[in-house]
């Protein structure tokens, strides 16, 4: 196998199962191992994959596809999801085979209970990791705030916000 | 009829080809994020799943690491068919939008040299970053009251964001932190 498929493989499936709350929690360390350690892309082609991901239908583990793609074409987009997602379902399925026992058990409540608050840690980090990353100059961290805001306190559905970004950028008005 | 809560659901298991269209429709009906989409089929229309039983998967595919809705797929799939099912259902989730990622992937690479294309990505990236914080504060809403989950969180926050360090190190030390304060009741 070339070196960069087997490097994805194995970076993807140790992420599986580091992925607490999903795959916007392990954002910042896919980030982290894609462009800090592995030097398969820069930081804002980086952002760029994660926004077309988000363009996209379908889970937002998709950027891990994309992400896959980029570093080895349609082989290493196919590869990516597959290691992100194996490691994970198969500790689901062998997961929900045995837990009608212990639905109900302290220590699954507690374990539920204290990943919550660490998961949201993760995840408002992964916003401002991409943030920092994406954003250039005062009208793109506007962008960002006022689709945070419109997201928080309305039910507007976030394909609309994410297109008034792209025409609030097509206009050139985040251009620097 | 179908969406009460109570009572076994109502209709015929689904055959291994009906999960894999079905989750399909799920997987290209959402836009960063599908799981509304997946209750409403699995428990509305199709009544493969009550209300109670959902919310049961689904707490046990957050709880859980992976990505949630490929665990829930993972968990309807073996409910009827075993492995078999689980691959059909998280088949049938992936396959298209991956291929239609690829594809958009493909098209932007094509014409990223273009200054509108370029900056209308720009634009659509930076409402993206604000998705995900949306997403954060959102959840942030559930432990707002609880001073001490709410340190942790800020801890996990500040390890990730500011000091940047690697997942594995800061799940291997908070997690059992977590966990302990709320075995004792203290989160």
């Amino acid at each position: 196998m070339p070196t960069a498929l087997f490097e994805l493989t194995l970076q993807f499936l140790t992420l599986s199962l580091l992925s607490f709350g999903g795959a916007a929690a392990a954002l910042p360390d896919i980030h982290r191992r894609v462009v800090d350690v592995h030097g398969w892309m820069t930081n804002s082609e980086f952002t760029q994959m994660f926004a077309l991901s988000q363009a996209a239908p379908g889970p937002n583990v998709l950027v891990v596809c994309l992400i896959g793609w980029k570093v080895a074409g349609v082989l290493g987009g196919i590869v990516a999801m597959t290691a992100m997602c194996a490691p994970s379902s198969v500790l689901t399925y062998v997961v929900a085979h045995a837990s009608d026992r212990f639905r109900e058990a302290p220590l699954r409540v507690a374990i539920q209970n204290g990943l919550v608050p660490v998961t949201v840690g993760l995840i408002v980090a992964s916003g401002y990791v991409l943030t920092v990353n994406t954003d250039h100059g005062v009208p793109a961290y506007v962008v960002t705030l006022l689709s945070l805001a419109v997201l928080v306190f309305t039910r507007v559905h976030p394909l609309w916000v994410l297109g008034a970004g792209g025409i609030v950028g097509m206009l050139g008005l985040l251009a620097h | 009829m179908h969406s009460l809560p109570s009572g076994p659901p109502v209709a015929t298991p689904p055959s291994l080809r009906t999960l894999f269209f079905r989750f399909m429709e799920v997987g290209l009906s959402g836009f960063g994020g599908v799981l509304p989409f997946a209750r409403r089929m699995l428990v509305e229309q199709r009544a493969w799943l009550t209300e109670h039983e959902f919310a049961e998967m689904l707490s046990l595919g957050q709880f859980l690491p992976g990505p949630n809705i490929v665990n829930v797929a993972v968990m309807v799939g073996r409910k009827f068919h075993g492995v078999r099912g689980s691959f059909a259902a998280v088949g049938g989730l992936m396959l298209m939008p991956m291929a239609i990622v690829m594809t958009l992937g493909a098209l932007y690479a094509q014409f990223a040299e273009l200054a509108v294309v370029r900056n209308t990505m720009g634009g659509v990236a930076a409402a993206a970053s604000g998705l995900v914080l949306a997403m954060g504060f959102k959840m942030a809403r559930a432990i707002r009251t609880r001073p001490v989950a709410i340190g942790v969180a800020a801890v996990a926050f500040a390890a990730i964001a500011f000091a940047r360090l690697p997942l594995i190190w800061v799940l291997g030390v908070m997690a059992p932190v977590a966990v302990a304060l709320a075995w004792w009741k203290r989160l």
